[in-house]
């Protein structure tokens, strides 16, 4: 069984978000790049999986649509343990494009198991796995928390509005992960530096899907007013605010 | 060219959120001068469906499908994205939760459509079609054109007030056939939430963080969302700490809610955090550090202990309410 990994490179989640003057682009200065929160725990539990014999896992590799400029993110996902990376080279400039390499790759390559994060923390989409398993017309599962794999056959949780089910299904699928899905990310150990360095990333051209939207512009959002401070001896102050300035109680 | 919506019904019930995308819906298509059909599948009935209605749908379409017993994202996607040709819809909505995020991409592809996920209001204009959406996690907003004839978005939850709008459209059964043998799933087990009130749907939220001290507490704090028919909630930390369950985790790599008053309670202010709960209507803060920057965030704040503040409060909201 192949586990393929979709990674996103992202700005650090506690940089300060900056846009060129004419609010077109990302302020890219200072930056410093990570692999996208929700596909680090998935590839964290993609590599828990291919660590238990049972499970019959046998690689997992790392895909990313991106410029030469995030190898480095590559590396770290190779360095935390993934087997080798594949890089289509090409600007991400929108979902469906990106959906659209992606299952190229797949089609190629034939993985069983495709895991995307549930957003990225930049474009906040949601619609990059949904996307890919469409165009290879596959099953997909959003919002989920835990992948087993038990007897070869994968058995998923995936989080409903006020609950959760437990689904069975069967390879091929896309699994678009969340919170829940591993513990804690996974961390580089010395060895795994070491190694990433010899570790393959293949690098394809992409193939031809028109992005569908684009950016105009961004935009910052409105500094909230001052806070109002309350004296914390007369909180009752508080419930009479919200009451009847805010209107919210 | 209708608008296409896409309400969910929860055991045949429908929640806020199906009513203020309607209620979208409508003022949507009141810009494109076309009419509204809502579409629900399974379980709905008569009374239930004619809520929708009074938001706006001209058209209210139940469909049913003997094959499907469960949420498959394929087989929905299929039938959802077959209605959108048959109704000649330009612009298929879905509500940005656990299921809108889950079919609309699917719909978005096999319609060669323009997608825009957690949008906040009408678009600025429709020739070109520009909507705007959530960015980094909260710290922005995206301007996106969606340059396609059929356009799919996502609306971010609690971002637009449902309005009376009655049409007395009368809802509409029809049956779809799928082939059985293309879903590839099934459902073991369905565990579901009880007795509390959920967090995603929740107006009031009152959450707490490392500043809470302790597992023990909570009391006053789940005494408070309860007087105010609210929900609970807290930060990474204490989700991490297993002081409560991680369904309560709100920020960036937990929920991601939008509530009319979300209480922070010895909660910092972490951005991660902020990511979570930026979108709430109103933020109150309670902490003992004046520096922290939830106050930057917060509307109404409180410099103190939670363990002095939260009794008084509780206490002040249930003489309110015995009143």
């Amino acid at each position: 069984m192949k586990i393929l990994v979709c990674i996103s490179n992202v700005p650090d989640t506690t940089t300060k978000i900056k846009f060129t003057g004419d609010n077109k682009f990302l302020d890219t200065t200072g930056i410093q790049w990570v692999i996208n929160p929700w596909d680090e725990l998935s590839l964290t539990r993609a590599l828990e999986l291919k660590d238990d014999p049972k499970s019959g896992v046998k690689s997992v590799t790392v895909l990313h649509v991106g410029g030469a400029g995030s190898e480095p993110t590559i590396r770290k996902a190779l360095a935390i343990g993934a087997d080798d990376a594949v890089r289509v080279n090409a600007e991400p400039s929108d979902a469906y494009f990106v959906a659209g390499q992606i299952a190229e790759i797949v089609n190629r390559e034939k993985y069983d198991i495709i895991l995307c994060g549930i957003e990225s923390s930049d474009y906040n989409g949601s619609e990059v796995g949904g996307m890919t398993a469409e165009f290879l017309d596959i099953p997909s599962f959003s919002s989920v928390s835990a992948i087993m794999i038990e007897g070869g056959a994968p058995v998923l949780t995936r989080e409903i509005d006020g609950g959760k089910e437990i689904i069975a299904t069967e390879c091929p699928f896309v699994a678009v992960v969340q919170k829940g899905i591993a513990k804690e990310p996974r961390i580089a150990s010395m060895r795994g530096i070491m190694s990433a360095r010899s570790k393959q990333i293949r690098v394809f051209e992409p193939v031809q899907v028109e992005a569908l939207t684009e950016i105009d512009a961004f935009e910052k959002p409105q500094p909230r007013a001052a806070c109002k401070f309350v004296d914390p001896e007369n909180p009752a102050e508080l419930i009479d605010l919200l009451q009847n300035e805010a209107k919210v109680i | 060219m209708s608008v296409l919506v896409f309400t969910e019904n929860w055991d045949g019930k429908f929640k806020r959120l199906s009513f203020e995308l309607v209620s979208y819906a409508s003022s949507l298509a009141g810009m494109l001068n076309t009419s509204v059909t809502a579409v629900t599948i399974g379980k709905a009935e008569g009374d239930e469906l004619k809520k929708l209605g009074e938001f706006g749908a001209d058209r209210i379409l139940n469909i049913t499908c003997p094959q499907l017993s469960f949420l498959d994202n394929r087989a929905y996607a299929t039938i959802i994205s077959e209605v959108a040709r048959k109704e000649n819809s330009g612009v298929i909505l879905f509500s940005n939760n656990n299921t809108g995020k889950a079919l609309a991409p699917r719909v978005a592809v096999r319609l060669k459509a323009g997608m825009a996920s957690g949008v906040n209001g009408l678009p600025s204009g429709v020739e070109p079609f520009v909507v705007r959406k959530r960015a980094f996690s909260g710290n922005a907003f995206a301007h996106v054109v969606i340059k396609t004839p059929y356009k799919v978005i996502t609306l971010a939850q609690n971002s637009f007030e449902p309005a009376s709008r009655p049409t007395g459209a009368i809802p509409e059964e029809m049956e779809v056939s799928i082939d059985g043998s293309s879903v590839k799933a099934s459902i073991l087990e369905t565990q579901k939430q009880t007795g509390r009130i959920v967090l995603t749907d929740a107006d009031i939220v009152v959450s707490g963080g490392r500043g809470m001290r302790s597992p023990d507490n909570w009391g006053p704090l789940v005494e408070l969302a309860t007087l105010l028919g609210g929900a609970t909630a807290c930060s990474r930390p204490v989700s991490d700490e297993g002081w409560r369950p991680h369904e309560e985790h709100t920020g960036q790599t937990g929920k991601i809610i939008a509530p009319n008053l979300y209480i922070a309670v010895g909660i910092s202010g972490a951005t991660q955090h902020l990511a979570g709960v930026s979108a709430s209507k109103y933020i109150v803060a309670i902490n003992t550090d004046k520096d922290a920057p939830i106050f930057e965030t917060a509307q109404y704040g409180i410099v103190g202990d939670a363990m002095k503040v939260l009794p008084k409060l509780v206490e002040t909201v249930r003489n309110i309410r015995k009143h």
